[in-house]
């Protein structure tokens, strides 16, 4: 057993890893086949020429961003008050939004706003993405700050209280900044879970907010396009990126 | 409740993530239940009057059909993702100095892109992907196999796509274990493989249940994997969901199903708190 883990290990990290190694590798390669043909960043070149991409990409940018920032603020606030007193409801609607399948979150959604937009003068757009993404990227803030919650000693707060800091400020100068990593932790992490989503966001996306994975997807259905091979890998090492950092922050 | 300074801040810090909540998932899936119980309107939409005819139609052998199907799929997803995660767990558990690195490698492809990683086997699956071109080119087949579009390669999107999911919780039940446990065993005389199902694999029943849900829940609502990977020919209830919400335009039928996936997994969520592996 000593031999075979190790090299079982072996085998299931290249399985892990070795399809997105692959798509990097043809993503530099000067043929359209799979036929490898020498180096060459032609469908770079095509992938910063496509303005479909671009506009995607950008909107993908500025709904992640917007989400991250709300989902942030309102996850840390809500994991330090659940920290403060547990609440059954709270905590099992957050659960509920981690394990609703995503299609059936999309579809529920997408009833939603069609059903208030009845109502109001409004249409699928931006706003509605953003709204999801908060909506789902919440729950994940929750777990990562309440994780570093646990290891915080409440005699700090109480001692701060004591000097005459009000619940407000002891919260703000005291806990914050312990919390700091895990709040920066976690904003990577909605942001990258943002920035994924494909599923929900399909769904109550309007005309003006189609989203990087929605023409990833489009093209992806198509058939395989040598373009999408480096926009793989681009989008692959930007979130490995952001995810080692994370987990830096988290272990800190 | 007593209105003390402590209680408002609570009240205040909870309001935001009360309205969101319940905004953007309570009047959700209350308004796809009362969805459920409606009729389809000409136009799509829904209207009066009340029915649980969505619910009786999900008997219908077609239906019916597909619901056995996602849940076969995703059980076979699920025991793929528990027998490939385990050794892979183990190992890493049993890493020492090197374990955060090890745990890094899985914990990446989790986070990364999910859509990109199903891409990947495309490339590598499709009748001019990697995989043919080069058996082709070996001289090992003459025609390209047909890799890609089927309930196989569902399969196997879900395990490539879920198996970080199986691995961090039994990697944690693991790496709690005792490692004194292994020396009495082997002190009574068992053998390292006896040890290992006779008292590892006994010891580590709730993080094999937690894997087992974490990966069957979204299994079973897939609706990407099978669009993807499995062509027009293989439907499971998420692509059944997103048609009647889309190109069939029958909310109601969509709705009905949708329930059905979610009491589902809310039944997980509840059978994994008994199994006191605690997430929040």
């Amino acid at each position: 057993m000593k031999r075979a883990l190790p090299l079982y290990a072996a085998f299931a990290y290249l399985f892990l890893h070795v399809p997105l190694a692959i798509l990097a590798i043809f993503s530099v390669n000067a043929s359209r086949f799979t036929i490898w043909d020498g180096f060459s960043l032609r469908w770079y070149r095509a992938m910063f020429a496509d303005r479909d991409l671009l506009e995607s990409a950008a909107n993908s940018l500025i709904i992640a961003v917007a989400a991250t920032v709300l989902a942030t603020v309102i996850g840390t606030l809500a994991a330090y008050a659940l920290w403060k007193k547990a609440s059954p409801w709270l905590a099992g609607s957050l659960y509920l939004s981690l394990v609703t399948p995503e299609i059936v979150t999309g579809i529920s959604l997408l009833a939603f706003f069609q059903w208030i937009f009845r109502y109001l003068h409004l249409r699928l757009g931006m706003h509605t993405v953003i709204l999801a993404h908060v909506s789902f990227s919440i729950a994940y803030v929750v777990l990562v700050v309440m994780a570093r919650l646990r290891s915080f000693d409440v005699a700090l707060e109480e001692a701060a209280l004591d000097l005459g800091e009000t619940e407000f400020g002891a919260f703000y100068r005291v806990t914050l900044p312990y919390l700091a990593p895990a709040i920066a932790a976690a904003a990577l992490l909605a942001f990258t879970v943002s920035i994924d989503d494909y599923v929900i966001t399909s769904l109550v996306a309007g005309v003006d907010s189609r989203t990087l994975p929605m023409v990833i997807y489009a093209m992806a259905r198509r058939g395989v396009n040598p373009v999408l091979n480096a926009v793989s890998t681009v989008v692959v090492a930007g979130l490995g990126g952001l995810i080692l950092i994370s987990e830096r922050l988290r272990k800190a | 409740m007593t209105s003390t300074p402590a209680n408002r801040l609570r009240a205040f810090f909870l309001t935001p993530v009360a309205t969101v909540m319940l905004a953007t998932l309570g009047v959700p899936l209350a308004i796809v239940t009362a969805y459920s119980f409606l009729s389809r309107g000409p136009y799509g939409g829904v209207e009066m009057p009340w029915t649980e005819e969505n619910y009786t139609r999900l008997f219908d052998p077609l239906y019916a059909g597909i619901f056995l199907r996602s849940a076969w799929v995703a059980l076979l997803a699920t025991a793929g993702c528990l027998v490939l995660a385990f050794p892979l767990a183990l190992f890493i558990a049993r890493s020492g100095a090197r374990k955060n690195l090890y745990l890094a490698l899985v914990i990446l492809p989790f986070w990364t892109s999910f859509l990109i990683r199903l891409y990947a086997w495309m490339f590598l699956l499709r009748d001019t992907g990697l995989i043919n071109t080069a058996f082709i080119s070996l001289g090992l087949i003459h025609a390209p196999l047909p890799l890609l579009y089927n309930e196989g390669a569902v399969l196997l999107g879900l395990i490539y796509g879920y198996l970080p999911f199986a691995v961090l919780p039994l990697y944690a039940t693991l790496e709690r274990q005792d490692p004194v446990l292994l020396d009495a065993a082997a002190d009574l005389g068992a053998t390292p493989w006896r040890a290992l199902f006779r008292v590892t694999i006994p010891l580590s029943m709730p993080g094999i249940l937690a894997a087992s849900i974490l990966v069957f829940v979204p299994c079973i609502g897939t609706y990407i994997v099978s669009d993807l990977l499995g062509g027009s020919k293989t439907v499971l209830i998420g692509n059944l969901v997103q048609n009647q919400f889309t190109s069939s335009r029958d909310w109601p039928f969509g709705a009905a199903a949708s329930i059905v996936l979610i009491v589902a997994a809310i039944a997980m969520l509840l059978l994994m708190r008994r199994s006191r592996e605690e997430l929040l």
